[in-house]
């Protein structure tokens, strides 16, 4: 594919036919307790976007700069996590000082982050796939934007859904499931439109 | 009094608080890895290694820890086991490690790990927390092979890749794509919990 078009291309991958939530199953445990409003899900959905287009660049930077050239591609999960950990410290500590609504809107969001998988899991991928910094970048956007989606959308059923009479024993994780499910269904109808591996 | 206390921290994790369908932790490695139980098996094992080690060091250790940097300490010590994991399965068991992908690695961020770190082996001691590691692992490992058994079963006719089911069955590919795997575990947790609650109600 053209070198130009593939970062695009990418992008829209991540976000519709490998949405990181409903195909590669990422970021599942604040997907489940989180979306219960839309309003919370909408920040935490921001918060994790920002971080995940940032931190995949940084992680990019580390690996190809720092561990690729010392061989050092073993300490990849400690490298990418302590990066991770420490910027998303770093934007909380910056969103105090800088704005005192948005950190009382962001602020609860940012340690849940540091444990989201799917984070990590943007970064593990970039590497397996071997992307260059701009494809990666993209990449990440592109997962961030999807994962809020899906959060929105559930949060946005989930509303609904307080209004109807699920089975005692569906309550909670396994209707939230059974609707993860029928989105992932959804998204199928996507693939085929672009396809990355 | 001990032997009491060994069997209870054993047995809780495997049913009334078991991390998948009772605290619905790692969830994420639960639906990626089972749609084909060998990979399950493996899979299954890297955590309950991980979990069971890692709940011990950081037990060994707690006296030690900085409070305000606990979270980090933890993280690392999970990545340190974990990078072992890696470093094993990529050395002897080629074809399944690249299979799983990026899923060993995002063995650090299950919660059933930083949760059975925060929530027990920060307040008791070493041989203790190994016992409620390794069976934390366990209530994981079977909950996940139950899973896998179904799906691979029902999804391509076979368990670990061999055939079982005749040419009659026509393969239900649903169940091994992603929303097979959200519709299975939630049927699952269906039936656990119906199942307790039957149970809580003729008590």
């Amino acid at each position: 594919m053209n070198s130009a078009v593939y970062p695009i291309a990418v992008f829209f991958a991540a976000v519709f036919t490998n949405n990181i939530l409903l195909t590669n199953y990422l970021g599942m445990c604040s997907f489940l307790s989180v979306s219960r409003e839309i309003k919370t899900s909408v920040g935490l959905g921001i918060a994790v976007t920002f971080v995940m287009a940032t931190t995949t660049i940084l992680n990019w930077l580390a690996y190809n700069f720092i561990l690729l050239p010392f061989q050092l591609e073993y300490l990849r999960f400690i490298v990418f996590i302590i990066i991770i950990a420490a910027f998303v410290q770093l934007i909380e500590m910056i969103i105090e000082r800088v704005s005192e609504g948005l950190y009382a809107a962001l602020g609860i969001f940012l340690p849940l982050i540091t444990v989201n998988c799917a984070i990590l899991g943007v970064s593990l991928f970039m590497v397996i796939r071997d992307y260059n910094l701009i494809t990666s970048f993209f990449y990440g956007l592109g997962s961030g934007l999807g994962w809020f989606l899906a959060i929105m959308a559930m949060a946005g059923i989930r509303q609904k859904l307080t209004r109807a009479k699920v089975p005692p024993g569906l309550e909670g994780a396994g209707i939230t499931l059974i609707i993860a499910g029928m989105m992932a269904l959804a998204f199928m109808g996507f693939s085929g439109m672009i396809n990355i591996t | 009094m001990a032997r009491g206390m060994i069997r209870k921290t054993f047995l809780t994790p495997l049913g009334k608080e078991n991390p998948v369908f009772i605290q619905v932790l790692g969830i994420c490695s639960t639906l990626a890895v089972t749609n084909k139980l060998e990979n399950t098996v493996v899979m299954t094992l890297g955590v309950m290694f991980t979990t069971a080690l890692s709940s011990f060091v950081i037990s060994l250790i707690r006296k030690l820890i900085p409070p305000r940097i606990r979270m980090m300490v933890e993280t690392l010590i999970i990545a340190t086991f974990v990078i072992i994991v890696d470093i094993v399965l990529k050395a002897f068991l080629p074809d399944i490690w690249k299979q799983l992908g990026p899923y060993v690695g995002l063995i650090i961020t299950n919660c059933i790990i930083m949760g059975r770190a925060e929530a027990f082996a920060l307040n008791n001691k070493p041989g203790l927390s190994l016992i409620d590691g390794l069976s934390s692992g366990l209530g994981y490992a079977y909950v996940l092979l139950i899973i896998a058994f179904f799906r691979e079963l029902l999804g391509t006719g076979s368990l670990w890749g061999v055939r079982i089911l005749g040419s009659w069955w026509t393969n239900w590919s649903v169940m091994i794509m992603p929303p097979g795997a959200f519709f299975m575990l939630a049927i699952f947790i269906w039936v656990v919990k119906e199942a307790f609650i039957k149970k809580e109600e003729s008590k």
